[in-house]
């Protein structure tokens, strides 16, 4: 077996070159610098949203609640400064609120140990619940006046290249950081590879686990902020919508294994710009969207028949409630 | 007069002295003789209203607007939020049936789900009024706007401004399951087949989500910069698309239409900002208002549910940057909140 051994990582590079090598050949107006660009921009947000999947899925969880950190912090944003709240003050309450609803979320999976499949679908109804019961006023908040200048975080460009694409690389370098240069970092990796192993050397797992959660529903909300800015509105419905399976498309697809412990943001980049390489050939092909949600399916279901043939499940540490 | 017999003068007579005693008579009123009923007939009633959410602009407006023309009445107004989820939809309209309130109100996620149910509903001697969107079933009423005409006009409008021009067009349809979509579709190729120089470059849905409009319209907008027209589905959708068009440096070149409820955030405030450049409002606020006339009408009639059926196509405001900012295009939710 040794002499023949690809990760995943390699096959979806692969197939992601093979396929952006296809639209350039046969598809007028794929491999032009605009489109690229265009390309890039918008899966920013989905990348964006990809590195904060990473990082929980790496610590062997997942977090289904990351759509109502996107959706409900950001939202009050927009939600505040229509009722004429400064930008500051409303930031500031929002960056509150996500870290408070990170912290519910650790704490439910890290001390009360509920798996994190049913406490982040729990945790995530509820959120998006009291925002819509609560916070808004209507499911799309609008931009307003006292929010002008903030656009600049998800419209525009900086040095030509839209600023979308300036964030997701921004969050892909901090991530990075975290994750491989510091102790936290290493932490997250051996939990994922072996909880129980971890928890013996000493690691302090359950603070790391809540650390996890927070940073998840940050970076969450950031990309929120992105998607509000870009669009000039917050679309809370988005809860409701199939994101989060893109989300863990991304992830999945880039290699990062669902048993924890495996991956990095390099595979989150080469999942989105596959995302984003298809999404684009599609739209520029005007496939249906029934024709498109196919092929995404299907494209989901190799990735994840791939990924237990690559990382097969640890039967050691393996339990009940992991994914 | 000289023809006039005596007996006549004598009526006249007796005419003009009742004339002239009346006043004094006036001055104790006149019972007006329908009033009575019609309170009667409303007071105490119960009106369910299921829309297929809250916490938009359309139903928020429909809600406020028949809450403050039905409650000084004495009507209790309950509602049933199905929050985006047909099931509980469906399974709101089958309680309400056995709960049995005098008036449905209800808003359609699609023509099939509620047909039958609609139907049990006014065979129990329920009044059934469906708004915006109807069901296969015709009951009593039917209150909204006429989709396939919101397709036709909004078509129209970017045809014309596509004159001259590449006469290349992109389409951005709402969710593939909402009939709101397929209807306003259907109008728009009832345009379309009347203009065969136009050219469709792009059809696709982008289920009501404007970041995925977003993304859509700026694909196109790369393979198509000359394009001169966009019909889009929904204003609160389209925000995204208008935020393509505009970092494209587009605004003003492609024309966007789309549609909405003409709320003045989400419809006057765009097009004078100049991201749409047509709204085709179905204007909420007198929509409610027609509903609220439909049910005092129906409750006061006594007609039997279901034996007398009718429809009420609500007229469409166009929205464009000549009356963006006159008063009456669009309505603040606030206002008719109060």
């Amino acid at each position: 077996m040794k002499r023949f051994r690809v990760n995943q990582q390699e096959i979806v590079f692969a197939v992601f070159a093979l396929l952006f090598l296809v639209f350039s050949i046969f598809l007028n107006g794929f491999l032009t610098a605009d489109n690229m660009l265009t390309l890039l921009q918008n899966v920013a947000v989905l990348g964006i949203l990809g590195l904060a999947m990473a990082i929980v899925v790496i610590g062997r969880g997942i977090d289904i609640s990351l759509i109502a950190a996107l959706a409900v912090p950001p939202g009050l944003v927009l939600q505040m400064v229509q009722n004429g709240h400064s930008l500051p003050t409303s930031l500031l309450t929002a960056v509150l609120l996500t870290i408070a609803f990170g912290l519910v979320n650790g704490w439910l999976i890290a001390y009360a140990e509920v798996p994190s499949l049913f406490a982040t679908l729990a945790t995530g109804l509820l959120l998006a619940g009291l925002g819509q019961a609560a916070l808004f006023q209507l499911d799309v908040v609008q931009w307003s006046p006292g929010m002008n200048g903030f656009e600049r975080l998800g419209q525009g460009t900086v040095l030509g290249i839209p600023t979308s694409i300036w964030m997701f690389a921004i969050a892909c370098i901090v991530v990075a950081f975290l994750l491989r240069q510091t102790r936290w970092g290493a932490y997250i990796y051996a939990i994922g590879d072996n909880p129980y192993a971890a928890r013996v050397t000493g690691i302090p797992s359950r603070p790391i686990i809540v650390l996890q959660y927070v940073i998840t529903a940050l970076i969450g909300c950031f990309a929120g902020l992105v998607l509000a800015a870009s669009v000039n509105s917050m679309p809370t419905r988005i809860f409701n919508s199939t994101l989060i399976y893109d989300v863990i498309l991304v992830v999945v697809l880039g290699g990062i294994g669902l048993s924890g412990g495996r991956g990095g943001v390099l595979n989150v980049i080469i999942g989105t710009l596959l995302i984003g390489t298809m999404l684009n050939g599609m739209t520029i092909m005007d496939i249906s969207y029934a024709g498109q949600n196919l092929i995404k399916g299907v494209v989901l279901l190799l990735a994840v028949i791939t990924d237990s043939f690559l990382n097969p499940r640890n039967e050691e540490t393996a339990q009940q409630g992991d994914i | 007069m000289k023809h006039l017999g005596n007996p006549t003068k004598a009526a006249l007579a007796a005419l003009t002295l009742a004339a002239m005693t009346a006043p004094a008579q006036a001055q104790q009123g006149l019972d007006e003789p329908f009033q009575k009923p019609f309170k009667e007939a409303l007071a105490g009633k119960t009106v369910a209203y299921v829309p297929v959410a809250m916490n938009f602009d359309l139903t928020e407006g429909w809600y406020a607007g028949l809450k403050k023309e039905l409650e000084p009445f004495g009507v209790k107004f309950v509602i049933r939020d199905a929050n985006w989820n047909t099931n509980a939809g469906a399974q709101a309209v089958t309680s309400l049936i056995s709960e049995k309130p005098a008036v449905m109100v209800v808003h359609n996620p699609d023509v099939q789900t509620y047909a039958k149910l609609l139907q049990r509903a006014e065979n129990e001697g329920i009044y059934v009024i469906q708004i915006n969107m109807g069901s296969a079933y015709r009951s009593s009423a039917f209150v909204g706007a006429n989709w396939v005409e919101i397709g036709e006009r909004q078509t129209e409008g970017v045809v014309k401004a596509c004159e001259g021009k590449s006469n290349k067009i992109a389409i951005i349809q709402g969710a593939l399951s909402a009939a709101a979509s397929a209807y306003t579709l259907k109008g728009v190729e009832n345009v379309l087949a009347k203009h065969p120089e136009i050219k469709v470059v792009s059809s696709q849905a982008a289920d009501w989500d404007a970041a995925k409009a977003k993304a859509i319209t700026q694909t196109v907008l790369k393979q198509n910069p000359d394009l001169c027209g966009i019909v889009g589905f929904w204003d609160g959708m389209d925000i995204g698309t208008a935020a393509a068009v505009k970092e494209a440096g587009l605004t003003g070149k492609v024309f966007l239409a789309t549609s909405g409820g003409g709320e003045r955030k989400g419809a006057c405030e765009l097009v004078k900002s100049g991201a749409f450049d047509l709204n085709m409002s179905y204007d909420v606020p007198t929509q409610a208002a027609q509903m609220a006339g439909t049910i005092k009408w129906l409750l006061s009639s006594g007609a039997k549910p279901g034996s007398i059926k009718g429809s009420e196509y609500t007229t469409l405001i166009p929205i464009t940057k000549e009356n963006a900012d006159s008063q009456t295009a669009c309505w603040n939710l606030s206002d008719l909140k109060k």
